[in-house]
């Protein structure tokens, strides 16, 4: 089977949900600046995965293809909550590892609403929210959060700490919806969303997409796109084991646990061999637990690991370089694509001022509600 | 003119004809998860045609919550979103009442009960629905 390289990849600059363009031209932007990183055009793909969201049941990506060159390929569109993206790409991945397609392009898209997601019920009777506790995202992550809080005692400011941090990193993003520094008290002072994530402690609404073109090794080299190639050491996706609590809070964490054990085996590495990770912080208190689910640290040590900078840019591991969902913004469907972007171009050296220093090894991470988990390990191919 | 019946707010709160309210689970005969939803098929194991109704403990503790400051429109904030375990099993989400919203006076692992009341909302007919809440318990 051959191996699957990145040749080109690319994301808009995320915009304040509802000012970016119709769904498909916002797409097709991605697409195009994909393409064009690696100067192949529409007519070189062989197959398109398109995620999105907020309209899955609208062929979004043969609606993609209509602004950029409709050219008779099959086109998949995929939903999947949060991990929307990172199915799509991994869709791609697997089209290529099968050995049908030497060339597919993946798109994620998303125009977004404004504020509270989750929450909505349904069923019939009256209105659940606000009766039976809350549904709402922040309100879910935030009883996660306290999850570990019980365990460990894990505090208020050092969840904080993750939104400080991602916040200083957006700073160096040119491609982040928000680059402004947010000091500790500025984030604690925040408006109290859900205990304890404050508003700036959630991941922000945005429009955006990106895309990249996938290869096969054997056409990587034909088109003489190995320099700046990334290569896929590993796609793995899971959906949530039963565990008792289930029905009435997502699992964030046992899903990632099993899919990051299958990504370092499939990688053949640890994470101890990880340069930097973006990963799924769609809330301050969703980071902290992630460093323990991805191995990061160990199991009671993600406080320290926030308190101690080792997931800040120049520290062990630097997650989130991006500036994350919290400052870079969270386009449902485009967020898996655009993480890969982000460890991509670190591993290509092309990061500029917020360069992960000989970053060799990265990993994305997202996760789509409590019950889809994607992780993709890349490595430098050069 | 006979009053209308109070609906439960879910399916799984039950109004006996006589007796108090109580909540229910379904449990599965085969490895013991315990669901809310009415099934066939239990979603831990697989084993289908086993499942039993159980009667949930009124009894429990406060396993983790948030307090929810920002809801939607209509919706009193701030409350204490609980998910709660019963004795015996069974992990249910509800608001925690008769407690300040306050993360000094909230211990996690603190004893609870589940208590029953008419729920400050009506449907569009204008139905009555009983719902329950968790309190401390001493």
């Amino acid at each position: 089977m051959s191996d699957v390289f990145i040749v080109g990849i690319d994301m808009t600059k995320f915009q304040k949900a509802g000012t970016g363009p119709a769904v498909d031209v916002l797409g097709a932007q991605a697409a195009r600046m994909a393409l064009d990183d690696c100067g192949l055009k529409i007519q070189d793909m062989q197959a398109l995965y398109c995620g999105n969201l907020g309209q899955a049941n609208a062929m979004v990506g043969q609606r993609v293809l209509q602004q950029i060159g409709q050219t008779g390929i099959p086109v998949v569109n995929c939903a999947n909550a949060c991990a929307t993206g990172a199915t799509a790409f991994r869709e791609a991945w697997m089209a290529i590892k099968a050995g049908v397609y030497d060339l597919v392009l993946a798109v994620g898209v998303e125009k977004m609403g404004s504020g509270l997601l989750g929450g909505g019920g349904g069923g019939g009777g009256i209105p659940k929210e606000g009766l039976l506790g809350s549904g709402t995202m922040p309100a879910v992550f935030a009883e996660a959060g306290m999850e570990h809080a019980r365990k460990y005692g894990t505090t208020f400011e050092q969840f904080a700490k993750v939104s400080v941090k991602n916040h200083h990193h957006s700073t160096m993003n040119p491609k982040s919806m928000y680059r402004i520094e947010t000091p500790l008290e500025m984030v604690m002072n925040a408006e109290m969303i859900a205990y304890p994530n404050t508003k700036l402690m959630c991941s922000v609404n945005v429009d955006g997409s990106a895309a990249a073109v996938l290869a096969s090794e054997k056409k990587a080299r034909e088109l003489g796109l190995m320099k700046r190639a990334v290569r896929v050491k590993a796609s793995v996706m899971t959906s949530d084991p039963w565990q008792e609590r289930d029905l009435v809070m997502p699992d964030v964490n046992t899903c990632t646990r099993l899919a990051a054990k299958k990504a370092y085996e499939m990688a053949g590495v640890g994470a101890n061999d990880v340069d930097l990770v973006e990963l799924h912080d769609c809330f301050a208190t969703a980071e902290i637990l992630h460093y323990e689910n991805l191995g990061l640290c160990g199991d009671g040590e993600a406080g320290k690991l926030i308190d101690q900078g080792e997931t800040a840019h120049g520290g062990r591991v630097p997650v989130n370089m991006s500036g994350g969902l919290l400052s870079k913004g969270h386009p449902l469907g485009a967020t898996g694509i655009a993480n890969v972007y982000e460890v991509a171009t670190h591993l290509r050296g092309e990061a500029g001022e917020r360069q992960v220093a000989g970053a060799r090894i990265g990993l994305t991470h997202v996760i789509g509600l409590g019950s889809a988990c994607a992780i993709h390990i890349l490595e430098k191919s050069a | 003119m006979a009053e209308a019946a109070l609906r439960p707010v879910v399916p799984f709160l039950k109004i006996p004809a006589s007796g108090d309210p109580y909540l229910e689970g379904q449990k599965c005969g085969a490895c013991g998860a315990i669901f809310l939803d009415e099934r066939d098929t239990c979603s831990k194991c697989g084993k289908s045609g086993a499942i039993e109704k159980k009667k949930l403990s009124n009894r429990g503790e406060l396993y983790v919550y948030s307090i929810v400051h920002r809801s939607f429109p209509g919706i009193e904030v701030p409350y204490v979103s609980a998910i709660v375990d019963l004795e015996g099993g069974g992990t249910v989400k509800g608001n925690l009442i008769n407690i300040q919203p306050d993360p000094a006076k909230i211990k996690m692992g603190m004893p609870v009960e589940v208590i029953y009341k008419v729920a400050p909302r009506k449907d569009r007919d204008g139905n009555e629905y009983l719902t329950y809440y968790f309190q401390p318990r001493s």
